[in-house]
């Protein structure tokens, strides 16, 4: 563990020592629980509707994929006549695009920020290095499957998808969490075991808690 | 004026207006963005659907009590603005809970959202937070310098503090408006308005791609939720005065809308054509063209 991670003494300005561990202090280590959906059906259909027709993705680029999120936003394609929008952070974002490959040291952050997103949130994977490793099968240090990692609720297939594949997944998206079917953040809570122990087998420098936020 | 119960759902009644009227503005103001920037833009309904979203979401967290009273703070002040100007001129039921010294309680309500904003983003103990509240803080406080004068300048030229009395005065012809007996009072706070609402030039404190938008980074969900609420009525409420004191007010709802829509537009225009200001740019800006047209206001009244 890092030496800044470990439990020490630390003397204020005003002259007082107190102890810092931050890892307890820094974190709140509480692990995902599984939300419920609303009682009535009615409601949770009302709030499935807004959620398919308001996603907020964030803008986080984790491979080269992340080159064919930015013509989204221009006069071009403008994904944002479906609602997408992208956000700057991950507490009010919904969708998390893998874009491309994923090496271990970027899948650190991704959980991070994924973990910090909040209930129902979504994650699409971009591209074939996100399925099967694509290009980098053989490279020692990119994940090769991403749902070993996370729950990955559609994948676009591509060695790079075209923009207009990324629009129309978007619409594919919104099917799902139209009906009911994009519970990824629940799936993450109910395995949550065997999701960390996937994660910890590959993050050799593991120096975070088990659960962030 | 006398308090009676009704007031209270007519006072509802006003605020379901505004904020139906604030949700389709912003997203039509949105579209209008979009254009000049040749994109087709957001659909007219997308801010609803936001809205629901954001308030539908299962889980949220939280930093601590003045984290949760942040974004309360934040929607009372732009409701309790709302509440004390009247919005209809002459109109029983819209008048609200305007009474004789209501324009210092506006002028107070206009910095009292930012203030809890400041408690609450400091609360969230985010870097990007702190850094823009402290941007925030210190340019609301110069756009709101010429703001103060103006108000000044038109309280000594019609000799009184509420707000009904001064749309009174400006009845009977647009000449009467203060738009043109007081001309320089009324540039002195249409300068001031461009640095409260939040659009380019002055949005350096949201400013997403340099400090993730800025105070609000840490809010989520129904947090979230409740400062969009906000950010739909605060601009209105603050117009609704500007109308009144500068624009001659307005007796039915559609020049009521009419008026709002047009003093929005004027901070739209700008937003689009200028690029932003870094933060000791706007606020020399505010101090060298809009205090002194202020104090010029108040020395020839």
């Amino acid at each position: 563990m890092k030496e800044e991670l470990q439990k020490r003494i630390i003397k204020g300005p005003d002259g007082i020592e107190f102890e810092v561990e931050p890892m307890r202090d820094y974190y709140c280590e509480a692990a995902p629980t599984v939300m419920p959906a609303a009682y009535s059906k009615i409601v949770e259909d009302l709030f499935n509707w807004a959620r398919s027709e308001s996603i907020w993705i964030l803008g986080f680029g984790t491979g080269c994929g992340a080159i064919e999120m930015r013509p989204l936003m221009t006069p071009r394609f403008d994904a944002y006549r479906y609602g997408v929008q992208w956000r700057p952070t991950p507490r009010q974002s919904n969708l998390f695009i893998i874009s491309g490959y994923l090496s271990v040291k970027t899948l650190k952050r991704v959980i991070r920020s994924y973990e910090q997103m909040q209930n129902p949130k979504y994650v699409i994977g971009l591209g074939s290095c996100t399925i099967n490793g694509g290009m980098y099968w053989d490279s020692y240090n990119t994940i090769k499957r991403l749902d070993q990692y996370l729950p990955v609720d559609l994948y676009i297939a591509g060695c790079m998808p075209r923009p207009e594949a990324l629009l129309a997944g978007f619409v594919d998206l919104k099917k799902l969490i139209r009906s009911g079917k994009a519970e990824g953040a629940n799936e993450y809570a109910e395995n949550f075991d065997w999701y960390k122990a996937n994660q910890k087998r590959v993050i050799n420098d593991w120096d975070m808690p088990d659960y962030n936020w | 004026m006398q308090f009676e119960w009704i007031q209270i759902p007519y006072a509802l009644l006003t605020l379901f207006i505004v904020i139906n009227f604030g949700l389709l503005m912003n997203a039509l103001v949105a579209k209008i963005g979009a254009r000049v920037g040749r994109r087709h833009g957001i659909p007219i309904y997308q801010n609803y659907l936001d809205l629901i979203k954001n308030y539908g979401l299962r889980s949220s967290i939280t930093h601590g009590v003045m984290f949760y009273l942040g974004p309360v703070f934040r929607l009372s002040g732009g409701v309790g603005l709302l509440m004390f100007v009247p919005t209809i001129y002459g109109s029983i039921m819209f008048s609200n809970f305007s009474f004789a010294g209501d324009l210092i309680l506006a002028l107070y309500f206009i910095f009292f959202g930012t203030l809890g904003m400041a408690l609450g983003a400091a609360e969230s103990g985010h870097p990007h937070a702190a850094l823009g509240v402290s941007r925030g803080l210190s340019q609301v406080t110069t756009a709101e310098l010429p703001l103060a004068l103006a108000v000044f300048s038109i309280a000594l030229q019609y000799q009184t503090l509420s707000v009904t009395e001064i749309v009174a005065a400006q009845q009977g012809g647009v000449l009467n408006w203060t738009l043109f007996t007081n001309p320089l009072a009324v540039a002195a706070a249409m300068l001031s308005f461009l640095g409260s609402v939040m659009r380019p030039p002055f949005d350096v404190v949201l400013a997403p791609q340099e400090i993730p938008i800025g105070p609000p980074t840490e809010y989520h969900s129904s947090y979230l939720a409740l400062m969009q609420t906000n950010r739909v009525i605060f601009p209105i409420a603050k117009m609704v005065i500007f109308m009144n004191l500068f624009f001659g007010g307005a007796d039915n709802w559609q020049v009521f809308f009419l008026k709002i829509f047009l003093i929005y537009m004027f901070a739209v225009f700008i937003g689009v054509v200028f690029p932003r200001f870094r933060v000791e740019q706007s606020i020399r800006w505010f101090l060298i063209w809009a205090v002194p047209l202020g104090i010029l206001s108040v020395v020839l009244v």
